[in-house]
């Protein structure tokens, strides 16, 4: 049988400074996981225009995608996207291992590693998401 | 065995269910990202390149499977976030209950979009 032990509230999030490397992987893969479905659903309402465009008026699907694309506030939130996802992958990754208790002693290096890692790959993404007809 | 502590029912659906569609989010969003960022550039997207991969019919059931996948992670990941903090009786009744009638509305007006972008009506 599993166990609990007693870390105090990390709703608490007055004593941050106390928290430790588990307890922010806890709460940044909450966040990533909020944005991520809040992004969905936005998306899908973007998307929407195709049903204007379908029926006869291409140019309404294809201007709010091309004029959204043109905004560098929309291009840089693209990039906060990419790193919200990657962190949200890496650490989906390092939380299968600690639910199926393996590496369970290396938890805090895994949670630095998906932070590195995420940098890495978000700073290499940014000439992709800068070029071509941004405003 | 002890000392471990896990929020999940390791014997529950939804825990492999969480497991299997974030495994298949992984793949398909790395697919869906190298499509319209490298492949294609996303400020160079018309109506017609949309129509054009989407009348593809494995492309557009991959992309439907996309949709399903998401939505499903997304909606049973806040519902675990909500019973983690706590809620019980009548709240995670109507949790549970209000997240699926979202994740019901978002694929159906996703599914919606997707008919529109191939070109397929229903009369």
């Amino acid at each position: 049988m599993s166990q609990s032990y007693d870390r105090g509230l990390i709703e608490d999030f007055g004593r941050w400074r106390e928290f430790s490397a588990g307890m922010w992987a806890w709460i940044l893969h909450k966040f990533t996981g909020w944005v991520l479905i809040g992004y969905l659903f936005m998306h899908i309402a973007v998307l929407s225009t195709a049903i204007d465009a379908a029926s006869g008026d291409p140019a309404t699907y294809t201007d709010t995608i091309q004029g959204l694309e043109s905004l560098l506030v929309v291009r840089v939130l693209e990039i906060g996207l990419l790193a919200t996802a990657v962190f949200h992958i890496l650490n989906g990754v390092r939380l299968l291992m600690v639910d199926l208790g393996v590496g369970l002693e290396a938890q805090d290096k895994s949670f630095y590693a998906s932070l590195v890692v995420t940098g890495g790959i978000v700073v290499a993404s940014v000439p992709t998401f800068l070029g071509g007809g941004v405003v | 065995m002890a000392e471990r502590y896990s929020s999940f029912e390791p014997n529950g659906a939804t825990w492999l269910l969480q497991r299997i569609t974030a495994a298949l989010l992984v793949v398909l969003l790395a697919f869906h990202f190298f499509q319209l960022h490298f492949l294609n550039h996303a400020y160079e997207v018309t109506f017609a390149d949309t129509q054009a991969r989407m009348e593809d019919p494995a492309y557009f059931a991959t992309m439907v499977l996309f949709l399903v996948a998401a939505a499903f992670h997304g909606l049973n990941g806040i519902y675990n976030a909500l019973v983690n903090q706590g809620i019980e009786g009548t709240r995670k009744t109507i949790a549970k209950y209000g997240l699926t009638l979202a994740g019901i509305v978002l694929v159906a007006q996703g599914i919606r979009v997707a008919m529109a972008m191939a070109g397929v009506t229903i009369s």
